[in-house]
């Protein structure tokens, strides 16, 4: 649920970076917050745990700039991971206008993307929404690893529907800010077809 | 998609109550979020905090308690306060919609602080139904003035240079 506010004249979205755990989605955010400007983001708020998992989530602010008059910004989130945290997941895509899914190439973690998308699917339906009308971004991530499967085996496995994906690898930054542009450009053309 | 649109008309009516509100609390900062975490306005001393940050943990927060009220088979905890050794939080939720949350310190009293967001919740309810009526109304009507109504890829690329 995109906010429209015509007296600041500002527009947010809200983008949730979905996957397994330990797939990579907090580094993409630790990525792009160390990146980007300091007049262009806020703070980086991270919920985790000692062991710096994610307990709640994370959460980060970023400006893009002005498009006919308007500030675009895009708060950027991540869910926890790990399989127990079902319920919080559940909660931080209340809203969502555009979802990222990061998956683990690695060739163990195989059965946790595809429970992963699973269960974003499930939830996204308790919410009302369709995985299929959102717009979604697919990220194949640390592929520097030497264990991983390949691309078109993913593809086949994860992205039947085809939408964009991108290989990377969060820790150095590789494909990370191909996936936020994409999935960045596919919600503000889904806010065009409303307004 | 039930988008949120806030026009200048019902921005400058929150505000106000906001202000009220803020005033008559004695309170050290007042604001609204949606619940899912956008800040709408506020009134008070926002310099050093970081109120973006701020609406965002706020909605979390209410977005936690409410997950734990559906466990419980409850509708919802419609008023959270925490109390610190120095300042307070009273956060409750308005017209099902929208997160109030008032700061407030010793100046003030949680007793006070309950009886004048009670009076506010009233008022702001009044507004927000209001706006979600003209949404609906001015969806069509005003499309030559929504930003998105002649935007191109071009300037879509642009925003990610
Ligand atoms: N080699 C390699 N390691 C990565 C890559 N991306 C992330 N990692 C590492 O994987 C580990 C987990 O990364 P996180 O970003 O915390 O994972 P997460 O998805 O947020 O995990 P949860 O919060 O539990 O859901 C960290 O040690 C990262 O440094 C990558 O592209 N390549
Ligand atoms: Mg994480």
């Amino acid at each position: 649920m995109s906010f429209i506010n015509y007296s600041s004249r500002e527009i947010n979205c809200k983008i949730v970076y979905y996957g397994p755990g330990l797939c990579g989605k907090t580094t993409n955010l630790q990525f792009i917050y160390k990146k980007t400007s300091p007049q262009q983001k806020g703070k980086l708020i991270s919920l985790a745990t000692e062991t710096e998992r994610t307990l709640f989530f994370d959460f980060l602010p970023i400006a893009l700039g002005d498009m006919r008059g308007f500030k675009v910004r895009f708060h950027l989130y991540t869910v926890p991971g790990q399989v127990f945290y079902a319920a919080s997941r559940k909660l931080i895509l209340k809203g969502v206008d555009g979802v990222v899914f990061v998956a683990d190439s690695q060739i163990e973690r195989t059965d946790a993307n595809i429970e992963s998308l699973e269960d974003l699917r499930i939830n996204l339906a308790d919410q009302g929404y369709e995985l299929e009308r959102l717009p979604f971004t697919m990220q194949y991530n640390k592929r520097d690893l030497p264990n991983v499967v390949p691309v078109a085996e993913l593809d086949s496995l994860l992205n039947p529907d085809k939408v964009p994906a991108f290989e990377c690898v969060a820790t150095s930054g590789r494909g990370v800010f191909e996936t936020l542009k994409n999935i960045g450009k596919q919600v503000l053309m889904e806010l065009k077809k409303h307004y | 998609m039930s988008d949120f649109v806030m026009y200048e008309e019902e921005f400058r009516r929150v505000d106000e109550e906001l202000r009220r509100l803020y005033q008559l609390a004695n309170a050290k900062l007042v604001f609204l979020v949606d619940k899912n975490g956008q800040l709408i306005a506020s009134a008070g001393d926002t310099h050093n905090i970081d109120t973006t940050a701020l609406a965002s943990l706020t909605a979390g927060n209410i977005a936690a308690t409410g997950g734990i009220a559906k466990l419980l088979g409850q509708k919802e905890f419609s008023i959270l306060f925490h109390e610190g050794d120095r300042d307070n939080i009273h956060i409750s939720i308005v017209a099902n919609k929208v997160i109030l949350a008032v700061l407030f310190d010793q100046r003030s009293s949680l007793g006070i602080v309950r009886l004048r967001v009670k009076k506010s919740t009233g008022a702001l309810t009044r507004i927000l139904h209001e706006m979600d009526k003209k949404a609906l109304g001015e969806k069509r009507g005003r499309a030559e003035l929504s930003p998105f109504a002649e935007i191109t890829d071009e300037d879509i690329d642009q925003l990610f240079k």
